[in-house]
């Protein structure tokens, strides 16, 4: 199939980026989007212009790495699934596809599609871990049995990514998914629950201070997320946020 | 005598690791608080790595060149990690879980390494239960394991099809907790270009910006590299887009001796190619072969009816369909290890009853899976008389709770849904055995140069087990590591800081501007992926799944001259001085292109077939075994160690000789 893409592309983190059409031709639908990215940028290096820069890595949809806003949806049309696992199939001949990196306060744009997701970084190391050394000596993995349910629950929050799509959908650019979704990973174990208090404080405080926006329960960010991971989540983390509140 | 110490202890092969321990040097926490370890790379290795040395007190310098330490590849892992805990009471043991991995690795490791790996393996998974690892568990709330290839006992922790996913979260969560104190200082979108070496020692690296393209310098007391596996030589493989050998391969040219870079594994169960515009493969979990069956039709004409579109897989009744790894291998079935039954799909495909367009694929099939486990519900639940229907769903059901995302991302690549037609798939290059030689304290043969995880060479012989790469990472990074490198650090308490501004940190970093500023102005031909693509053909057509003496000198020849050319007609677009993600390909391609010559070199020298390296001129010619690889124990039970010294064509071998003192060397029989 032939295409035509319009691509958002910026110099560096300072420079005044636009959109730049470009024409693909020849696609296969069996192809990835990113493969489909492969193929222009292969043209463009062959006409001496700059490839356009985006992340990507793994190409299996697990490292979350990749973060294409396409068509104004995150990941792009189809459901459960991040930009590298996205196929042509979803598209047709004759089709525009607009481009554009995730699109946040607290994600700079780097390079054209490329930005900067450190504040998510700086939030999980806010609290975003069990404080336990490692020695050999922490006691046998079997010593605390533990509810099958509620570890498939942590289980299911702990798949997210990491990619920031939630952010890049939310209309007020909230981080409320992400950090909901480890704050319940470790609220819902055992072992999470010693520096439970802190944690959510501490993790909520650095999500405000990174210039994230609340959650106004649209949902966007649930149907856009790549690995599901549920509303519920941001449910538990206010529920966790207020007790511990209420701790003082 | 060889050059090359392996430095095992002396003593019971029980006792080695106990008692090393007990006896090697240690650091006074003040002065570790004045000692600095670069640790590059952050997957399951280099991050447990670098979170257990600064929990110790060492100040610690992380790189990765993606944009969080959690992206590292060890993410994609799927299937599990193995541990010899027997809570399953099967009858394994540390010893078992250790003679699996020399045998498995068809007696190609080094016995000392492999056993200390089992024996701390229970400790990883105690260690990551309390980090709040979300491993798969059953209803009384105890854990659940799985079998993997190779092995017949249930050792094998998981976390759905995501165990990589959520064991290096783990790592990452306890690097987070560094960094927050201050004893991490993480350097994202940063790749190491070089090592920096003063007095023989290794003292530091010169990294690269990824952002800005400035080039800086670090420097510490030890480096470690943690920088994985080289699996891209191929072009295609499982391999994540970025993942490279350029810290090994610096390493390689500044003193590190390179070991069995022809040790590589095509893993048998991934998502077979489609056209020349792939740019990689995904792999299908080892763990699906515990309830899949592999199968192709029995009759050629069903063959050519599939790929036609006349016939669908699912009308082929049981007689129709040769389960050839069941009919071959019957102890160990659809289990076999992954040299195996990659070779046997091989060996159908070629024999023409590949059932895709290429003629490159195999069936992976449910259906049985899904009857049994459809049976066992309606047991369960006490449902008489179900449906065909009924008992179907049910058994999806179960197959989904096991595997849901694995089939989920088979049907979102292929279009088609594997519940209810086989998936198909075939052999790609997933993980590489070979890498830095290490000797018993994973030091290269740089002192206070380290290597672990999956860039060394050191613990999986000619062939991994399915769990155990994961196993090995973690073992390295926590266990292993953070002892033996304080032994070498407990004679660096005198030396003080190390300065940036010596005459050998001047000529390293001239010599990566030199190399940077050659692309950039080399205003070539053709793109850096133009020339990986043909150098990937060439590796996997003549050093792929089975290789022979003509194929491999042809292929030395002509990746010299895919070199020679890459360097005369390179096109590298943009600037030095930004974000420039070609640049970053062409430095990555330029050491494929010398990795995969002396790849073909070894594979060339090493005269036999074992694990992963199989030789046509080396099988067995009759009696039970007829056809299957054919190991020589008498001329080639050594690990070939390469010594750099130019060109790949003039690199230099050092053998370690192998003594198996606990184990006795046999014919692996999967029969």
């Amino acid at each position: 199939m032939n295409l035509t893409l319009k691509i958002w592309r910026q110099k560096g983190p300072q420079s005044k980026g636009k959109m730049v059409e470009y024409k693909v031709t020849e696609i296969s639908e069996h192809m990835s989007f990113l493969e489909m990215m492969d193929v222009l940028n292969e043209q463009l290096t062959n006409k001496d212009e700059e490839p356009v820069a985006f992340d990507h890595d793994c190409r299996e949809g697990i490292c979350g790495m990749c973060s294409m806003y396409i068509n104004g949806e995150a990941h792009g049309p189809d459901r459960g699934v991040t930009t590298c696992q996205l196929h042509m199939r979803m598209f047709k001949d004759g089709d525009t596809i607009t481009i554009e990196p995730f699109r946040a306060k607290a994600f700079p744009v780097i390079k054209d599609l490329v930005i900067d997701r450190s504040s998510f970084e700086r939030i999980q190391q806010a609290g975003g871990f069990i404080s336990v050394n490692t020695s050999g000596n922490t006691q046998d993995a079997n010593a605390i049995p533990i509810d099958k349910h509620a570890a498939d629950t942590a289980m299911d929050a702990a798949t997210c990514i990491g990619c920031g799509a939630c952010v890049a959908s939310c209309k007020n650019s909230s981080a409320m998914l992400f950090v909901g979704a480890k704050v319940s990973q470790y609220a819902l174990l055992p072992q999470g629950q010693v520096e439970a208090t802190d944690r959510v404080k501490n993790m909520v405080a650095q999500m405000d201070l990174e210039g994230f926006g609340n959650c106004t329960n649209t949902g966007a960010c649930e149907v856009e997320c790549p690995k599901g991971i549920s509303l519920e989540n941001i449910a538990r983390m206010n529920r966790e946020f207020f007790a511990a509140s209420i701790k003082g | 005598m060889s050059v090359l110490d392996s430095k095992v202890p002396k003593g019971p092969l029980k006792d080695k690791w106990t008692t090393y321990k007990d006896k090697i040097n240690l650091v006074n926490p003040a002065n570790k608080r004045n000692i600095d370890v670069i640790v590059v790379g952050t997957g399951l290795a280099g991050g447990s790595a670098a979170a257990t040395l600064a929990e110790l007190g060492y100040r610690v310098k992380a790189f990765c060149y993606q944009d969080s330490p959690r992206r590292a590849h060890s993410i994609a892992a799927q299937g599990g990690i193995n541990a010899a805990k027997n809570y399953q009471g099967d009858g394994d043991s540390t010893y078992r879980l250790f003679y699996d991995t020399v045998k498995g690795g068809d007696y190609r490791s080094r016995e000392a390494n492999v056993y200390r790996l089992a024996e701390v393996s229970a400790n990883i998974i105690d260690q990551c239960v309390a980090q709040g690892v979300p491993f798969a568990r059953d209803y009384g709330g105890l854990l659940d394991n799985r079998s993997f290839g190779g092995v017949l006992v249930s050792r094998t922790f998981y976390a759905k099809g995501q165990t990589g996913q959520q064991l290096l979260l783990g790592a990452y969560s306890a690097m987070n907790r560094q960094i927050a104190r201050g004893k991490i200082e993480m350097y994202n979108r940063h790749e190491m270009l070089d090592v920096v070496k003063v007095n023989g020692k290794a003292r530091g690296i010169i990294a690269r910006n990824l952002v800005t393209g400035e080039i800086e310098r670090h420097s510490a007391h030890a480096v470690v590299i943690a920088s994985g596996g080289y699996g891209n030589v191929y072009f295609l493989s499982t391999n994540a887009m970025g993942s490279n050998a350029t810290a090994a391969w610096k390493i390689h040219k500044k003193g590190a001796f390179f070991a069995n870079p022809c040790y590589t594994q095509i893993h048998p169960t991934c998502i077979p190619r489609s056209g020349d515009y792939q740019s990689k493969l995904t792999l299908m979990s080892e763990s699906l072969r515990n309830d899949g069956r592999i199968w192709v039709p029995k009759n050629m004409e069903d063959v050519l009816a599939i790929r036609e579109g006349k016939l669908k897989p699912t009308q082929l009744s049981e007689e129709q369909r040769d389960y050839y790894l069941e009919r071959r291998y019957p102890a160990f079935g659809n289990l076999v290890p992954r040299d195996v039954a990659s070779r046997a799909a091989k060996e159908r495909c070629d024999a023409g009853y590949g059932v895709n367009a290429t003629g490159e694929a195999v069936y992976l099939d449910f259906k049985s899976a899904i009857e049994r486990y459809g049976l066992e519900q309606a047991k369960i639940q006490g449902i008489q008389d179900a449906s065909k229907e009924k008992i179907t769903a049910l058994g999806e059901a179960v197959v989904e709770e096991k595997y849901g995302n694995l089939f989920q991302m088979y049907e979102k690549i292929v279009d088609e849904n594997p519940y209810k037609t086989p998936m198909m798939i075939y052999p790609a290059t997933h993980y590489t055995m070979g890498g830095v030689w290490v000797d018993y304290n994973l030091m290269t043969t740089v002192e206070g140069l380290y290597c672990i995880g999956e860039a060394n060479f050191s613990d999986h012989g000619a062939n991994r087990l399915g769990a155990s790469a994961l196993m090995q990472g973690l073992a390295d990074g926590y266990f292993v590591l953070p002892y033996t490198i304080g032994d070498y650090l407990s004679h660096e308490i005198r030396t003080g800081k190390i300065p940036t501004d010596s005459p050998e940190f001047d000529t390293a970093e001239k010599e990566v501007t030199e190399r940077i500023n050659f692309f950039v102005n080399n205003k070539g031909t053709h793109s850096v992926d133009y020339f990986h693509k043909r150098l990937g053909k060439v590796m996997w057509d003549k050093c792929g799944m089975s290789r022979n003496a003509d194929g491999l000198k042809e292929a030395i020849a002509e990746i010299k001259a895919i070199r020679e050319e890459f360097y005369k007609e390179v096109k590298v677009p943009g600037s030095a001085n930004e974000m420039n993600p070609e640049l970053e390909k062409a430095g990555r391609v330029a050491d494929f292109l010398e990795l995969g010559e002396l790849f073909a070199k070894d594979a060339l020298m090493r005269e036999e077939s074992c694990g992963g390296h199989f030789r046509e001129e080396s099988v067995e010619i009759d009696g039970e075994q007829k056809g299957e690889a054919k190991r020589n124990d008498k001329d080639y039970a050594f690990v070939a160690a390469w010594e750099y010294k130019g060109e790949p064509s003039d690199a230099v071998l050092h053998k370690e000789q192998l003594e198996f003192k606990d184990i006795e060397l046999k014919q692996r029989s999967y029969k």
